[in-house]
């Protein structure tokens, strides 16, 4: 599983660093900032996909 | 003037959100006009379109350049709007300066630096929630949790985030409610949010602190510092979206709460889901309806929207679609796909949403924890706001003896 982020889309919502911090971290004027190059650990996969299905903007979209 | 306002024959034709019947019926109306219409109108307000379908919402919202934010409360008039700024920036203004007027304040209100407010707006709850038990003590056995609980929340800590007297919570409150319940009804400037802020402004330039006012007074852009103006509006924004909108998602959660065992109970058994049960309370009774002024003509679904005119966004309504949401007209506590716009979308994206969650997290834990069991006094007592802020009013519930 990979994820695409698209920083274009972000507007800060802070819904991805609040359910996945260890893929999303946030810069200082709360943009999301992913984490993670290449394949997502088996362990956080749940996580990444709860990022993107409560991404309000549709910034995050996984790719399996 | 709300109480008087002409009947509304049709809401799809002649809708009135500051009338009566939509504060006590909005949500049966969205979906009516959700199935129906989708995109209602009204002549009232010199015209405004009202959509109800998340996709024409979310369309309206990323559209700035046919939708302008120089207005966002709809009324009578046109606003007298000072460019490029609006009297409110940044929600009040448009691209490119949209985008500097932002930017000052996202440092402020980033999720990190946030994060630093929790230990005083958990003070402030478990401040009010002694006077709840206080009053219960004394034998009080029906309380308006609106009154005591929900609205001094937001604005205890505004006023500590500003620096301004905590007690001057009910004058904040009166000038809330002459913008938002009240709109287009001018006062003279002594009695207006402006004269007080100028006041207020005024003065700390000469004491400056580490506070959110002292911080706007000493911000720049290219160097020079923020006209007296910029900064005042920006204040009356924190003030004005920054309270009535927290108060109303805390006194929704709460009414929520207050007729649901089952969920009262889940929150308490199992606190992984509160997290997810804080977003379902911000989709299901999303408190704001954002407006725009249409700055030149568009045709959307159908519909051609006049330059002038009036959109309104009923982010509550959006949260509502069936198209966008499973189970969307259920409260689903634990509900794990939940994009939901109660904080808008697109780059007027609320700035103060980090705030107003942790103020409706703390508010909500706290209360939960103080007061597992509780109910509606009277159900019929409940009363809605009307407007473009939507919350429980008055809200008394009673205790388990």
């Amino acid at each position: 599983m990979k994820i695409k982020y698209d920083r274009s889309a972000c507007q800060g919502h802070n819904r991805c660093y609040m359910l996945a911090p260890e893929l999303f971290d946030t810069d200082d004027e709360g943009y999301a900032i992913l984490l993670v190059e290449g394949d997502v650990p088996a362990e956080l996969e749940e996580k990444a996909r709860l990022a993107a299905d409560n991404c309000p903007e549709f910034a995050i979209e996984i790719e399996d | 003037m709300t109480d008087v306002r002409p009947p509304v024959a049709d809401w799809a034709t002649d809708f009135d959100h500051q009338h009566p019947d939509y504060a006590a019926n909005a949500t049966e109306i969205w979906d009516e006009l959700r199935d129906g219409c989708p995109i209602a109108h009204t002549d009232r307000y010199g015209g405004a379109w009202f959509p109800t379908r998340h996709e024409d919402i979310a369309a309206i919202s990323k559209d700035v350049v046919h939708f302008s934010s120089q207005g966002v409360v709809v009324t009578e008039e046109r606003p007298d709007i000072p460019a490029p700024m609006g009297y409110a920036p940044p929600i009040t203004s448009d691209p490119p300066f949209h985008a500097i007027a932002r930017g000052i304040m996202l440092k402020f209100f980033s999720p990190k630096a946030i994060d630093a407010w929790e230990p005083i707006v958990r003070e402030t709850c478990r401040r009010r929630i002694a006077d709840i038990r206080a009053m219960i003590d004394a034998g009080e056995t029906t309380i308006d949790i609106a009154a005591h609980y929900s609205q001094h929340i937001p604005v205890s800590v505004m006023a500590d985030m500003l620096d301004l007297p905590r007690e001057d919570g009910d004058v904040f409150r009166g000038f809330i409610h002459d913008i938002m319940e009240q709109a287009g009804e001018e006062k003279p400037y002594e009695e207006s949010m402006d004269f007080y802020l100028d006041t207020h402004v005024a003065a700390r330039r000469n004491s400056l602190g580490d506070d959110l006012m002292s911080f706007l007074c000493q911000a720049d852009i290219e160097g020079m510092p923020l006209l007296d103006e910029h900064v005042r509006g920006t204040i009356g924004l924190l003030i004005i979206a920054g309270i009535d909108t927290t108060w109303s998602a805390i006194g929704a959660g709460l009414w929520h709460m207050a007729q649901s065992p089952a969920d009262r109970a889940r929150w308490t058994d199992d606190p992984d889901v509160q997290p997810f049960a804080l977003e379902e309370v911000l989709r299901f009774y999303a408190p704001v309806t954002m407006a725009r002024l249409i700055a030149e003509d568009i045709e959307l679904s159908g519909c051609t929207m006049k330059a002038g005119d009036w959109a309104l966004l009923p982010f509550p309504s959006a949260n509502r679609d069936p198209e966008a949401f499973d189970q969307a007209g259920e409260f689903v506590i634990d509900r794990a796909r939940n994009r939901h716009a109660a904080f808008g979308l697109g780059i007027h994206r609320c700035v103060g949403s980090n705030l107003a969650r942790l103020e409706l997290r703390v508010a909500m834990e706290e209360w939960m924890a103080a007061f597992p069991e509780f109910e509606l006094a009277d159900p019929d007592a409940v009363t809605w706001s009307t407007g473009q802020v939507r919350g429980p009013r008055q809200l008394p519930v009673r205790f388990p003896s």
